[in-house]
């Protein structure tokens, strides 16, 4: 039998080492500003940083697999949980949780009360629709996609928009089966 | 990179007597079965060219997988033989001895196959091959300049490693 993996991620987090959350908050946002500079068309940043966030989760699936011990998931809802709790504890010292299941299982939204992103940050008239934490979903969606799962990640609530709460979509498409990956003849 | 000892990740093998020197070679592999880095320490036949061996390798791997998980005597829920698994899905194995060596292999979710190759009477290398993955990831996954996929060429990967191999095996 497998070792279970933890329950949440406090002790990988307590022993991490760790940069100041400001220059951290500061550095996130410089890097939206220069995207804003670069791309000036609003809707080019959301896809921009959601790619950057895609290339970085595709990584970051190793590190959280190497430091969490967790093995394979049973199902999606233990996959997502232990998004929540151990992945966002890990990597943003914060705790999200899971609500809003559809009836079979596949679509559920992670829910953020605290995110170090926004610390500082108020959306000007001239960028009302960006979706400033877009690298998020994109890194949810990479890392998943590592571990076989093609998902669909987008932004239901955002306080930068005036809403109560950041809330993630996270919609399962499917899961990819392991194939044999050489032709025959080669 | 056609033959082995030919190529520049191949190190020079130390000398086959000394202590700690049980492991003969290792294999990393991704889920597209591209071999991402190869070690040899001490390995005297080579029958094959070095992409012929790494599919070999990779093949059997495969198939000792879907045939374990078909003999699984607890799961009820299994596919015909050669049927693709999902991700998850049925058992795995954690190593195999022959009378000349001993096979160590794991996989993380994420497709990242680890196998060593070492003397028959090594002991249980799940939590040295787990180390081996940490290291991985240090070395390899965290290089803003490692594209995912390609073989790795990083020193200081490879002498960690061999540093921790001659420790274990």
């Amino acid at each position: 039998m497998a070792p279970v993996g933890p329950r949440t991620g406090d002790a990988i987090f307590s022993n991490v080492e760790r940069v100041n959350a400001e220059l951290f908050t500061l550095t996130y946002g410089a890097i939206v500003r220069q995207l804003l500079t670069d791309l000036e068309e609003v809707e080019e940043v959301n896809k921009q940083l959601d790619q950057m966030g895609y290339n970085i989760g595709i990584r970051l699936i190793d590190e959280f697999l190497a430091k969490s011990n967790v093995s394979r998931c049973i199902d999606f809802k233990e996959t997502a949980e232990t998004i929540a709790k151990v992945g966002f504890k890990m990597f943003l010292g914060v705790t999200a949780s899971v609500t809003n299941w559809d009836a079979d299982g596949t679509c559920c939204s992670i829910v953020l009360e605290d995110n170090p992103l926004v610390d500082f940050v108020e959306l000007p008239d001239t960028c009302q629709g960006l979706y400033y934490c877009n690298i998020l979903s994109g890194v949810i969606r990479g890392a998943l996609e590592m571990v076989s799962m093609k998902t669909e990640v987008t932004w239901v609530r955002d306080m930068l928009r005036g809403d109560d709460a950041f809330e993630l979509q996270v919609k399962l498409l499917k899961q990819v089966p392991e194939e044999y990956p050489y032709k025959d003849d080669e | 990179m056609q033959f082995f000892g030919g190529s520049e990740i191949s190190p020079s093998p130390p000398a086959p007597t000394a202590l700690g020197n049980n492991a003969h070679m290792m294999y990393v592999f991704n889920r597209s079965g591209v071999c991402l880095l190869y070690r040899e320490w001490n390995r005297p036949l080579h029958t094959l060219n070095a992409q012929q061996d790494h599919k070999l390798m990779f093949g059997l791997l495969f198939s000792l997988k879907s045939l374990t998980a078909k003999m699984d005597p607890t799961s009820a829920e299994k596919g015909n033989l050669g049927v693709p698994q999902l991700p998850g899905q049925g058992c795995s194995f954690h190593s195999f001895r022959t009378n000349t060596y001993k096979l160590s292999f794991m996989e993380s979710p994420s497709g990242i196959k680890i196998i060593l190759v070492t003397h028959p009477r090594t002991g249980d290398l799940r939590d040295s091959l787990n180390h081996i993955y940490n290291l991985y990831v240090e070395y390899v996954v965290r290089n803003p300049l490692y594209s995912a996929g390609t073989p790795i060429r990083s020193e200081l990967f490879n002498t960690t490693l061999d540093q921790y191999v001659r420790s274990i095996a």
